[in-house]
């Protein structure tokens, strides 16, 4: 796909800005302390990173969604971590509230989200429903002019720093399976709301993870997001949104291993010549290139047709995230082999970018959730 | 102004330097301008003058009649004291449209800069920046060329009587060098990169031979739209690798005495204006710190001159580093690596050799 | 109240610069990029229009049609409007030549009693830093150069203007040109919605015949034909061969070196 200038622009921008802020001695930071960083937070919330797909009226840059997948891409070249930093308000935190939050919802939590003065999250997984929504817990119950909430959810990317976070919680338990579920905006502050110790995580070290745990923790009316009893559709919807966006981080992180080893295979010497000269390395290089550029086509390409209304769309998002993640995986063991020793010492970058990579198959619908995704699509 | 017609090349005669001084003492560049300038002056057969603006400054005229110059302009008055551009452009330019001179040089200092182009454009002249290298005599450009280039000078026309001043200087980061000329207009004007031309021998004949000439100064509150508030002096002492002109690094190579070895680099270092770097190796040891790094982990240099001690040269290393101008490299081993990239390599004990560099810089 | 910066686009030459068989550089073969010291005028301009919202911020460049693109990028970081000044007439201009058609389109733009002209030090393709300076003398404004510390109080400009060995405090009044380096700022990026927008911004291009008859632009010193100084012969310095390696250790042997380290003008 031939990109147009203004998606050029936007390209050479996040390239330059990840190039030159996310440096080697903030990266080791977040990778030593798996702390979130609030400069870079707010720096990337300076120039519109958090609202690049939000639309203008609401706060954000008014970006389409291609424009969101390169800033990913880009972003995850240089760091997979803070790829995510930019990601979540611009697809799954603001995604559920564009797609079907009142006017009212829309400017009182979008516009911070977007301006980044916000963190919003998204808090669907449970210790037994992940994959499975069927089996979601978390309850809320009416009361008066409010739900009452109770449960916990889990590996929730983000809790420990947010203001808000995207709840879904079954209101009606008499409908069995993905129905009966509703999302509410829980403001964080709210009493009742905690969160669990942050995870120590293999990789993408430096955005907290943790449980949310909710106990009776009432939840204004106003703040019940889309039509009762129905959320999990809209859930499905945003999940479309950050699947691309997880497809184009995987194009970053497979990318930035292809720079590494390209870097490496030229300047490392064995046998009195560069390691490139030999078939062994430069036909793997040969091979990682084009894997990641079919990836990267099918992601821009996806990033396209979603926006235009394709009714494939949702199909296409799943293909992306399991083309992208599988061979992300397999181009940084590659990158690795390339390195020999070098790869599994944590001064060169691919020692981090392999085990970055490693859940790229895994959030936001493994591969193997994808693969349901796509064949439901072919063969329903 | 208008009155000033300089498209006439037989109207101008001699060779004019402007001497800078800050705060009352001139700047080295002055010396080097007036040497180079007095060769020129003499290809030409005319008077190498000197131009010097300032607040009670004639004192100084003996110094740079000793380095050539014939006859020393001096132009005094308080508001010369400091430079502003609006005050040394209109004193400069008066007495240059009065006095005609047909080459004028200005070092390229950032005051230089700031007050060259102005002048020029007043003028209504040409000014070549930066310059490397001034001839004059035809004959002895193309000696130049010989030495310089990779042209078939022989293989070109020349007109033997040209006495048009050539004026070379790099461009690209001195990827391209070109030789400008300025043909119609005089004077001649170029600003010369400091520290490139050869400072002559001081002569206290020509010191003593050198004729003072005060020159008035007429300025008004209209010509001063610049005030200077204050001026500072400060040392710099942090560590700018990236910026830097001159690289010492160090290596494990210092291993037997990491301190002597330190402050050895140190004192080279000092003795060409330089910074201290280091391999991977000596940070890691604790010898010096993180931000002196070069290589690939570390900081991607370009200096003109980087000097390596007691580095073996490892490709993360070399990766760092090998983009410099100009390599020397000091180990024991002689299969080091490092030699590999080396312009100059010096196979020996670093806590030998480099006293003897130190001490050959310093007497110099 | 106008802030107008002059910027230029160059060859990037920070990485491999190629050079064609008759001692030109190959500009085709090098990506071309915003002058490095020109982003820290345009950054400070912006920086000032961010304390004095009712400015403008209107960019000048003089070069061939692409550098529209640059101006693009200028302009998505938040520039307000651009003027290419473009003609075959003005290809091949020096220093003085580019100054004067560039104070003529500024004097074509009108300059007055508020605005202040910003430029970069100098452009990384000639290093010259003369043009700023030109143009300032032939709109016979004042200048500040090399400056890394800029204060705008009502029509009073202070600046920290740099020596090698210190600084200067200096202090002007508008409508005046300052001369910015890297220290005066940390330019800022575009901005997603600025790359959306920019194309809606005013955008001209000031050819031949808008500025032929602009006084200050005398039409017998512009072009290569017309400028001052001309290139008289151009080359290639001899290509850098493989090391040496000296005999010895002793004294002598790093007289010598240093010797031929001052003969090549390294030291």
């Amino acid at each position: 796909m031939i990109l147009s200038e203004k998606h050029q622009m936007m390209r050479k921008l996040y390239r330059q800005f990840a190039q030159t802020e996310f440096t080697d001695e903030l990266l080791d930071r977040l990778e030593e302390t798996g702390e979130f960083d609030w400069d870079i937070h707010k720096l990337m919330a300076k120039y519109g990173f958090m609202g690049v797909k939000i639309p203008v009226e609401y706060g954000g840059q008014g970006g389409d969604s291609l424009a969101y997948a390169l800033m990913i891409e880009e972003f995850a070249r240089v760091s997979p971590v803070l790829s995510i930093y930019a990601n979540t308000s611009n697809s799954l935190g603001a995604g559920p509230l564009l797609f079907c939050g009142t006017e009212e919802q829309k400017r009182k939590y979008v516009e911070p989200v977007a301006k980044g003065e916000k963190i919003l999250v998204f808090a669907l997984t449970e210790p037994g429903a992940g994959t499975d929504a069927g089996g979601t817990l978390t309850t809320a119950v009416a009361d008066g002019d409010y739900f009452v909430l109770n449960g916990r959810k889990t590996f929730i990317s983000g809790a420990p720093m947010a203001d808000y976070a995207v709840v879904y919680a079954k209101t009606d338990p008499t409908q069995r399976g993905s129905r009966g579920i509703s999302m509410f905006i829980v403001d964080m502050k709210l009493p009742g709301v905690s969160c669990g110790k942050p995870e120590a995580k293999m990789g993408i070290k430096g955005y907290p993870t943790s449980d949310l745990i909710l106990e009776n923790v009432r939840v204004h009316k106003s703040d019940l997001l889309g039509p009762l009893h129905k959320g999990f559709a809209t859930a499905m919807k945003t999940l479309d949104g950050g699947r691309l966006g997880m497809a184009a981080q995987a194009v970053g992180i497979a990318q930035g291993c292809l720079d590494e080893a390209i870097k490496y295979a030229k300047e490392r010497k064995q046998f009195g010549k560069p390691i490139a000269s030999f078939q062994g390395i430069s036909f793997m290089i040969a091979d990682m290139a084009t894997e990641i550029e079919a990836a990267r086509q099918l992601v821009y390409s996806t990033a396209v047709r979603k926006d235009a209304g394709d009714p494939e769309a949702s199909k296409l998002c799943a293909m992306s995230k399991l083309f992208a993640g599988e061979m992300c995986n397999r181009v940084a063991y590659k990158a690795v082999q390339i390195h020999g020793g070098y790869g599994y010492i944590k001064e060169y970058k691919v020692e981090r970018f392999y085990r970055d990579a490693r859940i790229t198959t895994i959030y936001e619908g493994t591969s193997q959730v994808q693969q349901m995704v796509i064949s439901g699509n072919l063969l329903k | 102004m208008s009155t000033f017609v300089n498209t006439d090349p037989s109207a101008f005669h001699g060779v004019w330097v402007f001497c800078e001084q800050r705060g009352g003492e001139l700047m080295p560049t002055d010396f080097e301008l007036l040497s180079e300038g007095r060769k020129l002056a003499d290809d030409l057969g005319v008077e190498l003058c000197g131009v010097l603006l300032g607040d009670n400054v004639e004192g100084l005229v003996p110094q740079l009649g000793g380095y050539g110059a014939d006859r020393v302009y001096v132009c005094q008055d308080p508001a010369l004291k400091d430079y502003t551009t609006d005050a040394y452009t209109k004193v400069i330019c008066d007495i240059v449209m009065d006095k005609k001179p047909e080459i004028f040089l200005i070092g390229a200092t950032n005051i230089g800069r700031d007050l060259g182009p102005r002048c020029a454009a007043r003028l209504h002249t040409g000014l070549t920046a930066d310059c490397t290298s001034l001839v004059v005599d035809t004959a002895k450009y193309k000696e130049f060329l010989k030495s310089t280039s990779t042209l078939d000078v022989d293989g070109m026309k020349w007109d033997m009587e040209d006495k048009g001043l050539k004026m070379t200087r790099p461009a690209f980061c001195g990827h391209l060098m070109a030789t400008i000329i300025c043909p119609r207009f005089r004077p001649q004007m170029s600003t010369v990169r400091p520290g490139v031309m050869k400072c002559a021998e001081f002569d206290q004949a020509k010191a003593d031979a050198c004729k003072t000439e005060l020159y008035p100064v007429s300025l008004c509150d209209s010509d001063l739209r610049t005030k200077v508030l204050e001026v500072v002096k400060e040392a710099k002492d942090t560590v700018d690798l990236i910026g830097a002109e001159v690289i010492v690094a160090v290596g494990y190579g210092i291993s037997k005495d990491p301190q002597v070895g330190l402050d050895l680099a140190q004192k080279m270092a000092d003795a060409l204006g330089g910074v201290v770097g280091a391999s991977r190796a000596a940070v890691d040891a604790g010898w010096v710190g993180a931000d002196q790094q070069v290589g690939q982990t570390g900081k991607t240099v370009r200096p003109s001159l980087y000097i390596a001690l007691g580095i073996s040269g490892a490709i993360q290393h070399k990766a760092g580093m090998e983009d410099s101008e100009c390599i020397i490299a000091v180990n024991s081993n002689s299969s080091a690596p490092i030699f590999e990239v080396a312009d100059y390599g010096i196979c020996g004990d670093l806590f030998q050799v480099v006293p003897e560099m130190i001490d050959v810089l310093t007497n110099k | 109240m106008k802030f107008i910066v002059c910027v230029k686009q160059v060859p990037d030459t920070s990485g491999k610069v190629a050079v064609k068989a008759d001692g030109t550089m190959d500009r085709a073969s090098m990506a071309a990029i915003t002058n490095p010291d020109d982003l820290n005028a345009v950054e400070a301009a912006l920086a000032l229009k961010d304390q004095n919202p009712d400015a403008k911020v209107v960019l000048v460049s003089m070069g061939p049609p692409p550098a529209a693109a640059m101006l693009r990028e200028l302009l998505a970081m938040g520039c307000d409007e651009a003027i290419l000044v473009s003609g075959r007439e003005f290809g091949g201009s020096d220093t003085f030549a580019t100054s004067q058609i560039l104070a003529g389109a500024i004097h074509h733009l009108g300059l007055e009693q508020d605005d202040i002209i910003f430029c970069g030090r100098q452009a990384i393709d000639g290093d010259t830093a003369q043009v700023g300076p030109q143009i300032a003398e032939k709109l016979d404004i004042p200048q500040i150069s090399y400056v890394a510390d800029l204060k705008l109080e009502g029509t009073t400009v202070t600046a920290k203007r740099m020596l090698e060995d210190g600084y200067m405090t200096v202090q002007t009044q508008t409508p005046c040109l300052v001369t910015c380096i890297k220290e005066l700022n940390q330019p800022r990026y575009m901005t997603v919605k600025g790359i959306l927008e920019c194309d809606q911004k005013p955008y001209q291009v000031y050819d031949f015949n808008t500025l032929k008859d602009e006084p200050l632009i005398e039409l017998d010193t512009i072009g290569l034909k017309g400028s001052p100084t001309n290139v008289y012969k151009s080359f290639s310095p001899p290509i850098k061969g493989a090391g040496v390696m000296l005999e010895g250790s002793g004294r002598e042997t790093v007289e010598k070196l240093f010797a031929t380290l001052e003969e090549k003008h390294i030291i």
